[in-house]
């Protein structure tokens, strides 16, 4: 016995945090941290062709205060590295990030004095692509899998304590 | 041209005539000159036979070389000199000590010259005396030694910020 039985098909009942959620994930706004080729296939994979809008992340921010996806696509050297973290630091929490690439993930080939080994050393991520460069559908594809772990967040306080009964 | 330049080189400086070399190797044109004739060397090249182009400077260290060098030859920098009238370009080698390389910067002849020179600089060590700003250009301030040594580590690493993996 809903609310549904009193109002017909004018009304529908959800969980908030389910509505925020929603709202979240097909809203994505990344923020491209692009230093390398992978950035390049990131420009094929917001196209026309590959149309992450598809999925709500087509509006890149250049703006880290604009922004909630981060994605680090390329090579991260040592010199770079505190300026990565300024920029995850100044984006607004709800925030996520996808190392995009072999190179942001591990340092790739680059295992010398300069690289960076994975940016994972530096800040949180979320979703890996493998890849060098990935193709558009793999980066499409980890914003799916984005798109499902902000699915699974909490909102609201009493949603943690529900997830931990 | 180039017999030419190998004479007038031997002629201006009379000290060091044995160690002027000259030779060509698959269409270009080498010449061997001490490092601490370098400077007046190009400035000669430059002002009587028309190098008014200096295309590239660099560095190489011959430690563990397969043919062992002495020690006072462990590192060589490389000029290419172009000609834009004659067009023809030569290359001058010259050789440093493994303690303290040191050279007189060519900034003063071609103002191209102050980003190689910082570049072998921070790379290598070698010192260039009459630089306007001797600083790293590629590492950071607070990186130790010079990357491009044979013998500096390949596994080391000094990062700004994270762990050393």
């Amino acid at each position: 016995m809903g609310l549904e039985t009193a109002f017909g098909d004018s009304l529908v009942t959800t969980k908030i945090s389910e509505v925020i959620n929603w709202a979240r994930k097909f809203a994505l706004y990344p923020m491209p941290f692009g230093t390398a080729c992978c950035a390049i296939e990131y420009m094929a994979s917001v196209g026309a062709h590959y149309d992450a809008s598809r999925f709500g992340a087509e509006i890149v921010r250049f703006s880290p205060r604009q922004s909630d996806l981060m994605i680090v696509a390329g090579t991260v050297s040592h010199k770079l590295a505190p300026i990565l973290k300024n920029i995850y630091d100044q984006m607004l929490e709800p925030k996520w990030v996808i190392s995009m690439g072999a190179c942001a993930s591990s340092g790739g080939f680059y295992d010398n004095y300069a690289t960076v080994q994975g940016i994972d050393t530096i800040i949180p991520v979320d979703v890996y692509i493998p890849g060098c460069p990935p193709r558009p559908e793999a980066v499409l594809g980890a914003i799916i899998k984005v798109m499902e772990k902000i699915e699974k967040d909490t909102v609201l306080r009493f949603d943690d304590a529900e997830a931990e009964e | 041209m180039m017999k030419k330049i190998e004479s007038r080189l031997r002629e201006k400086f009379p000290m060091s005539k044995d160690r002027i070399l000259y030779w060509q190797d698959r269409g270009f044109d080498y010449f061997f000159v001490p490092s601490w004739e370098l400077f007046e060397a190009v400035s000669l090249l430059k002002s009587e036979f028309g190098f008014d182009l200096l295309m590239d400077l660099f560095c190489v260290d011959y430690l563990n070389y397969p043919t062992p060098l002495p020690d006072f030859m462990r590192f060589e920098t490389v000029a290419c000199l172009y000609s834009t009238s004659a067009n023809r370009r030569i290359f001058i080698k010259s050789y440093y000590p493994a303690e303290a390389p040191e050279a007189d910067s060519l900034v003063p002849l071609y103002a191209g010259a102050n980003w190689f020179e910082r570049e072998i600089f921070d790379m290598f060590g070698v010192r260039f005396k009459n630089h306007p700003d001797l600083r790293r250009i590629l590492m950071y301030e607070s990186f130790e030694g010079h990357p491009l040594r044979k013998d500096y580590d390949i596994k080391k690493r000094q990062p700004l910020i994270g762990p050393k993996n």
